[in-house]
């Protein structure tokens, strides 16, 4: 076909995606997508009830239902039944209490999916209410009832509390303050794959378990520690996902298939969550409460900031301490505030589960920033841009947290790319062409994003490769692919070493089997972990065989070879060896290069608290955007049309422009989402949308053509250059919106997202 | 109930259950898992299928309905070694990132380029406001039906 293609890949240049043609093909199989001879179903009887102490089911109706096998509860599981990332607190089927409505009580094994739904809906659960605490304030009182009886901090999941300069007093030399607080909304992932997969238990008593998931290395302990088996035995297979964004950065069904497998041997079980449990039971965007006071001199220089930022990590830790930590840690923005009182709590509650979700906890804080960025601009009499020009970090500077940026620092550049381009120069004209009972207005906003598990946890990545007997290259991951295509440009990195085009290079996806630790799919890491140890093993190997080759040939002087697709040859004389040929006469531990890259941590903010540490405060490599968006508000409907849209990004030097912009325009796709419809209203625990006809996802009129540029830097420690793209572009789009709308009416929400009702609210009481 | 029609070109007659929706007959008793569900309510066209050449949702239909109709999945659009133009222009578009969507959102391009072989951006956002993607924020995927009609269009005028 006319996508293969005969040149070798290259670095730097938009090169299709692997990935690519077996999905538009319908052929690629996600973990949804196996049906074995056999297959069981299980599926998870959820509480419905928000606070309670469990006093267990009753299964007798449903245990009659024709094709329903057996129902297991937290009684069948003989290790922790605790899983989770930081604190281990999740059941994986609750023994003692139910601390929210998607909390699974028990497990239906049915010979159908028919059955299965049948039964769940027999079963009746037994419990004793105990009083719900669903708000922040209820939470915090002293008196508040414990979610957690053994948690030493009540509570609180975890706090962090970090001053620097003068902290507060100092407010009392700013000549302009500004003062505000923000309620963030949750957000649904809404991957389109729901959380899947299916296990079973082999006849040398490994269970194998494969399952949309964004961390197999991870499950897999805590799996074992959950069921109490030896790690040993578990084997889990993660295939592309049809989707993540976060969500599945933790456990979802694999616990509970395990269980299910090790009781029938043999059987292949699947489990598929359908939409609504997707929705009661899975993690989502925290929801937040931002309360800002940020000062400035008469020069326009920030001066002062204190902020507290209030986080609703529902029941379970599902990484709710590092998603307020990297909140904590960006709280100010790519800009120097010399004095800063900065506080944020990840607070249990009965609510539903927050989690990690793409932009992990800076999207919260992000909006509530830059709006203020804006409010003290206006206030102190200058234009949004000039003031984050003013106040932008270069390289060597401290961050508000007074952490000094060691790596390459783009803001400056991403700004004044934008201050040059002509939706900015242009802006005054185009705003005038808004038609009858319509605004427009333009908004900025000035994103950072750190990238990486912080200063504690090693973040590691192993590469594999290997030269096969058909004469390819076989890279083998460890880090999944959930959609953003890592795996692609892993292909595209070996490829550019090597002199190989696509029909020589294969892939291995994510297995505990057949690949090596490299850490999850997450923190805007993968690339550039996997991508460092990739290019020191595929380096290895590529001397490995052009030494061979050297021998075959009978030269001495390895600068006389060259690779190309699918051979060596001898430069001078033209004369090739076929990759597979030299790959027999290699011993099978050196067709295999493996290498491991570790990434740089910060050594700074020694002292402070070693939990805030643990959880990833500082981080050393950071992304940075500059975004701007074009809105047009209807005055008589409320609505808020985004028309465009500019990004520009330093994610240091691009390795496909392709792939850049997907995940460019990806991201603010989410944040337009997140800034403009999706919001889950919850009353006591229970979420009032369940599906996609009431939680509004946009769709392609929703969302304008985007313009992505980058800002072309470089980043010394990544590989070729590069730095994480994934996140940070979510952060952008929320807090430019807002900031055109208030450029277009003057009106400034405090509750989001930005639907039609509440604009048109504001606009009345603007203009009564 | 024995149930007869067309699938991707070759007749089936299946004996199957009258209220088995049609996504899980395509996918479980058929063995095509290339329709995907993501919703199983008819909000995201995931499972978007062609039904005597127009676009219907098979989490929305009954096995029932097949009964005499012809019936294109995903995996009747092109070949392996010749994939359908929209394919290929998906493939070198970058519209492609989790893929999820990607069946529904190739089976109501090729029906839609089919009915309006010159369409406007806008038209085009418009033919896919029913299919849901989370990934992509649709412009790729708008460049990508845009190429292919740039290109069904010249195959035509040199045919």
């Amino acid at each position: 076909m006319s996508l293969v293609h005969a040149r070798p890949l290259q670095i730097g240049e938009s090169e299709p995606r692997a990935d690519a043609p077996a999905k538009a093909a319908g052929r690629e199989r996600y973990a949804i997508d196996f049906y074995e001879e056999g297959m069981l179903w299980a599926g998870v009887k959820r509480a419905d009830i928000p606070h309670a102490v469990f006093d267990g089911i009753d299964v007798e109706a449903a245990l009659k239902v024709p094709g329903v096998v057996d129902i297991l509860t937290a009684k069948d599981i003989t290790g922790s039944n605790r899983q989770g990332v930081a604190r281990r607190d999740q059941p994986v089927l609750v023994d003692d209490r139910i601390r929210h409505r998607g909390d699974g009580v028990g497990l239906v094994i049915a010979e159908n999916r028919e059955a299965l739904r049948t039964a769940v809906q027999r079963i009746t659960v037994k419990a004793t209410p105990l009083p719900g605490v669903f708000d922040f304030e209820t939470a915090l009182r002293e008196d508040a009832p414990r979610i957690h009886e053994d948690h030493p901090d009540g509570n609180i999941l975890l706090k962090g509390h970090l001053e620097t300069g003068d902290g507060t007093a100092a407010f009392k030399a700013c000549a302009h303050v500004v003062e505000a607080i923000f309620e963030l909304p949750y957000q649904e992932h809404a991957y389109l794959e729901t959380e899947a997969g299916w296990a079973v238990t082999r006849e040398d008593g490994t269970v194998e378990i494969t399952a949309s998931t964004q961390t197999p290395f991870r499950d897999r302990a805590e799996i074992a520690e959950a069921l109490g088996i030896e790690e040993e035995r578990i084997r889990v297979i993660a295939p592309f996902c049809g989707g993540a964004f976060g969500g599945k950065d933790g456990i979802t069904v694999q616990s509970l298939l395990a269980l299910a497998a090790l009781k029938y041997p043999g059987r292949p079980v699947k489990m598929w969550w359908e939409r609504e449990e997707s929705f009661v039971a899975s993690a989502k965007r925290h929801r937040a409460r931002c309360h800002y006071r940020l000062g400035a001199g008469a020069d326009g220089r920030f001066h002062a900031l204190a902020a507290e930022l209030f986080y609703d990590t529902g029941p379970y830790d599902h990484l709710g301490g590092a998603v307020m930590a990297l909140g904590l840690e960006h709280t100010g923005g790519p800009y120097r505030i010399p004095n800063t009182c900065l506080k944020a709590w990840a607070i249990y509650t009965n609510n539903p589960v927050g989690g990690a979700f793409r932009a992990f906890g800076i999207a919260q804080a992000t909006a509530a920033m830059e709006q203020m960025v804006d409010m003290l601009a206006e206030k102190a009499g200058y234009s949004p841009l000039e003031i984050r020009r003013i106040n932008a970090v270069n390289q060597g500077d401290k961050t508000p947290l007074g952490v000094t940026l060691q790596t390459s620092t783009g803001i400056v550049q991403c700004l004044e790319i934008l201050q040059e381009h002509r939706m900015w120069r242009d802006r005054a004209v185009w705003k005038n062409e808004a038609g009858p009972f319509k605004k427009r207005g333009v908004g900025l906003a000035a994103v950072m994003h750190g990238m990486g598990y912080g200063p504690v946890i090693p973040d590691v990545a192993n590469a594999r490769i290997e030269l096969t007997h058909d004469g390819r290259f076989q890279v083998a991951c460890g880090v999944v692919d959930m959609g953003q295509g890592n795996a692609s440009t892993f292909l595209q990195i070996a490829g550019d070493i090597l002199s190989q085009d696509r029909k020589h290079l294969t892939l291995v996806l994510p297995d505990t089997a057949r690949t090596l630790p490299s850490g999850s799919a997450s923190a805007s890491r993968t690339t550039y972990t996997y991508g460092n140890a990739l290019i020191k093993a595929t380096f290895l190997l590529r001397e490995r065989v052009l030494k061979r080759c050297a021998d075959l040939m009978m030269v001495s002087d390895l600068g006389e070879l060259a690779l190309i697709p699918g051979a060596v040859c001898h430069v001078t004389t033209e004369r090739e060896f076929a990759l597979g040929e030299i790959a027999r006469v290699m011993d099978g531990n050196e067709r295999v290069a493996v290498a491991h890259f570790r990434a740089p941590q910060s050594c700074e903010l020694p002292d402070i608290d070693p939990n805030l540490r643990l959880h990833g405060i500082p981080h050393v490599v950071f992304s940075y955007g500059a975004h701007l968006a074009g809105v047009e508000v209807d005055l008589l409907t409320g609505d808020i049309a985004v028309k465009q849209y500019l990004a520009v990004s330093d994610c240091g030097r691009i390795l496909n422009p392709q792939l850049f912009e997907q995940q460019v325009q990806g991201g603010i796709a989410q944040g337009l989402g997140y800034a403009l419809m999706e919001e889950i209203p919850v009353e006591k625990g229970e979420m009032k949308t369940l599906n996609f006809s009431t939680y509004l996802l946009p769709t392609a009129l929703d969302i304008p053509d985007m313009t992505v540029i980058t800002a072309g830097g470089h980043e010394a420690t990544g590989p070729y250059g590069l730095k994480g793209v994934g996140e940070m572009p979510t952060s952008g789009p929320l807090p430019a919106v807002a900031n055109a709308v208030a450029d277009a009416c003057g009106i400034r929400l405090r509750h989001f997202p930005m639907t039609p009702e509440r604009v048109l609210a504001a606009l009345k009481k603007e203009r009564p | 109930m024995k149930i007869s029609f067309a699938l991707n070109g070759r007749p089936v007659t299946r004996d199957l259950p009258p209220d088995r929706r049609v996504v899980d007959a395509l996918r479980e008793d058929l063995g095509l898992p290339g329709t995907k569900e993501a919703c199983g309510t008819g909000e995201c066209g995931a499972c978007t299928i062609l039904v005597d050449g127009v676009p219907r949702l098979s989490c929305l239909m009954l096995a029932a309905q097949l009964e005499g109709r012809k019936i294109t999945t995903i995996e009747g659009i092109g070949k392996a070694e010749k994939p359908h133009p929209v394919q290929e222009a998906f493939v070198e578009a970058g519209a492609v990132q989790c893929g999820f969507c990607t069946p529904g959102m190739v089976l109501t391009a090729v029906h839609f380029l089919e009915e309006n072989p010159g369409p406007t951006r806008e038209e085009i956002r418009e033919a896919l406001s029913g299919n849901i993607c989370r990934c992509t924020g649709y412009q790729k995927i708008v460049d990508a039906v845009e190429l292919a009609s740039k290109r069904l269009s010249k195959k035509g005028t040199t045919e």
